[in-house]
């Protein structure tokens, strides 16, 4: 092997490899952005208040306790189908009442239970966080996750 | 050390190390609120707590590979830094931004994306520091002797500096910010840092074991070589449940399969070289963590990655405990017990010394992985649990997590472990004294053997 694989050699077979690789790379990463908008997020249309919605969950690091879509700090649920979850899914009047009331609820200070913190959140910011929480769950997840349960 | 220059690093390092203190004790505090979740619930909060523990260990990690490079390019370039003083505002940019973001984290003010969270001016910061990196090591680099551990690591390096570039990038369509935050953080830990490594491990077995640069660097490019084969399109097993196209359910699991392999490789590697090196070298620490680094992220990133890693098991166990032990594992022997090792090698150089504290070092190295590997152990039976309950069973979030209070205790006691190891290792840095354990005579012909 050491007279077939040189130095050189090794060393063009990584460079024209990599090359290669980045170049598929970057055509499966340019059809995914557009299966991406034209198809699995295409449920519900990207409004302004689902924007300003997922500012108010990036402002307030919801996703060093939370997961989204599996991905996140794995403390609090999964946050991706909880509008299903909560039957939610098709009623934005609902999806907002039922977060409203829950964020308002917290912290629920009971001992040994972990503690969600008390956010300053408006009722427009509150009703852009239904509508971020329901234009994610309508994502076409490849039917991820498994269960209601997240 | 043969360049005056080299004592940039010797900065970083001390830099690095102070924030490593900082990033335990944050994992501490968070394993304690895992067993007794009402501590400290109003006036710090879970998620302001593992911002500082995740941000922290990158920024440390990353000033140790700048540190590293400041180190090992005079030495392979055979010449001077191009500008100490840029080293130093580099340095101090980078300080100054973190202690800011950590400032900012605790009264409030962060983004919302994972491990991104640092406020504009802090990732402004962050870019211009990365600038003034390239241009100094770069100029050194060109100038110089150029070799197979140098082109890697300045790869390596240019390509995570470049990759910053997709922190800025915050598409409101969340699948596309999902999509472009992976370009970031897994190309990243499973490419271009894999690089850096390979190219720190090299150098390292240059030096402490003697064994021919011919053959080290050979080595050296099939690693890699496996490692971007594997880890660009290994992308996609991030792309399964996200939005993204189907397909990458076949790409992820084939590619990522084979991101083991370079992680064996460097095991394989690093093993053969002390086999085949003659030299006794002195620094009998900075072997041991070179040997433990290769191993442990074998198993953490390597095994435990491949654990989860097929679409078919990831379905039911993604964003579950399993990640997180996979996680814990694989950065702390690919990257933390990586640059512990060029701590343990460069320190007593930098400080003129001869390599002091060893066995106390090498205890530290004992604690920490044994810790780490038993917090492993405890996370992966807790996502296995978890996994049945919640993803087979149907079981809710909160009543499956009542469950596994013993292994989240057992999770801290390990990471007691952790931290007390942490903080030898620091103080046998630091601290000098006397070696505790008496070394024995060096034997001039290396081949006699043992009674």
């Amino acid at each position: 092997m050491s007279e077939l694989l040189t130095k050189s050699r090794a060393r063009n077979v990584f460079y024209g490899g990599s090359i290669f690789f980045v170049v598929v790379f970057v055509a499966l990463t340019a059809q995914s952005h557009r299966h991406i908008v034209d198809k699995a997020t295409a449920g519900m249309p990207l409004t302004e208040e689902v924007r300003l919605g997922k500012h108010v969950w990036e402002r307030h690091s919801c996703i060093n306790c939370h997961t989204l879509h599996g991905e996140g700090a794995y403390f609090a649920p999964e946050v991706g189908n909880v509008m299903t979850r909560w039957g939610a899914q098709d009623d934005p009047e609902l999806a907002y009442e039922i977060l409203d009331g829950w964020m308002k609820a917290q912290p629920s200070g009971i001992e040994g239970r972990r503690q969600m913190p008390h956010f300053e959140i408006t009722e427009e910011e509150m009703r852009a966080l239904a509508e971020f929480l329901r234009w994610a769950d309508q994502t076409d997840t490849q039917n991820w996750p498994p269960n209601d349960a997240g | 050390m043969k360049y005056q220059t080299q004592k940039v690093a010797y900065a970083y390092f001390l830099a690095a190390m102070g924030l490593f203190g900082i990033q335990v004790l944050g994992g501490l505090l968070l394993g304690w609120i895992y067993v007794s979740p009402n501590t400290l619930s109003e006036v710090l909060p879970f998620n302001i707590v593992r911002m500082i523990h995740t941000n922290a260990l990158i920024v440390w990690l990353l000033l140790g590979f700048f540190g590293a490079a400041y180190y090992l390019v005079p030495e392979e370039s055979e010449r001077e830094i191009f500008s100490v003083k840029l080293a130093y505002i580099q340095l101090a940019i980078l300080v100054v931004g973190t202690l800011g973001a950590v400032g900012s984290y605790l009264v409030g003010v962060h983004g919302g994306r994972e491990f991104l969270e640092q406020p504009l001016w802090v990732k402004f910061g962050i870019l211009v520091a990365a600038v003034i990196f390239l241009v100094n090591v770069s100029l050194t680099f060109l100038a110089g002797r150029k070799t197979a551990i140098t082109n890697i690591l300045m790869m390596g390096l240019w390509l995570l500096c470049l990759l910053w570039v997709f922190a800025f990038i915050n598409p409101d369509n969340l699948s596309l910010d999902k999509m472009y935050w992976w370009m970031v953080v897994h190309l990243w830990v499973e490419a271009t840092w894999e690089l850096v490594m390979a190219a720190i491990l090299g150098f390292l077995m240059l030096k402490l074991t003697g064994v021919d640069r011919e053959v080290i660097e050979k080595w050296l490019y099939v690693i890699v070589a496996t490692a971007l084969f594997s880890g660009i399109l290994g992308t996609g097993h991030h792309f399964y449940w996200i939005g993204t196209p189907g397909y990458w359910q076949w790409i992820g699991s084939i590619f990522s399969t084979f991101e083991v392999v370079p992680f064996f490789a460097m095991m394989s590697f690093a093993f053969v070289m002390v086999w085949k090196g003659r030299k006794n070298h002195p620094n009998k620490a900075a072997l041991l963590w070179s040997l433990g680094s290769s191993t442990v992220a074998f198993f953490g990133a390597g095994v435990w990655g491949f654990l989860h890693t097929l679409h078919g098991v990831n379905f039911y166990t993604h964003g579950t405990q399993i990640t997180a032990a996979h996680g814990h594992l694989a950065f702390y022997g690919a990257y933390v017990a990586l640059n512990l090792a060029m701590f343990s090698y460069a320190m007593p150089l930098l400080r003129n010394r001869a390599p002091y504290n060893q066995v106390l070092n090498m205890a530290s190295f004992w604690l920490m992985t044994g810790g780490m590997a038993f917090m492993t152990f405890t996370l992966t039976f807790a996502g296995t649990i978890q996994t049945h309950m919640q993803r087979i069973v149907g079981d809710y979030y909160m009543d499956v997590q009542d469950q596994l209070g013993l292994f989240y205790l057992m999770r801290f006691g390990s990471g007691v472990a952790v931290v007390l190891g942490a903080l030898l290792f620091i103080y046998s840095m630091l601290v000098v004294r006397r070696e505790v354990v008496k070394p024995g005579p060096v034997i001039k012909d290396a081949a006699v053997p043992g009674e």
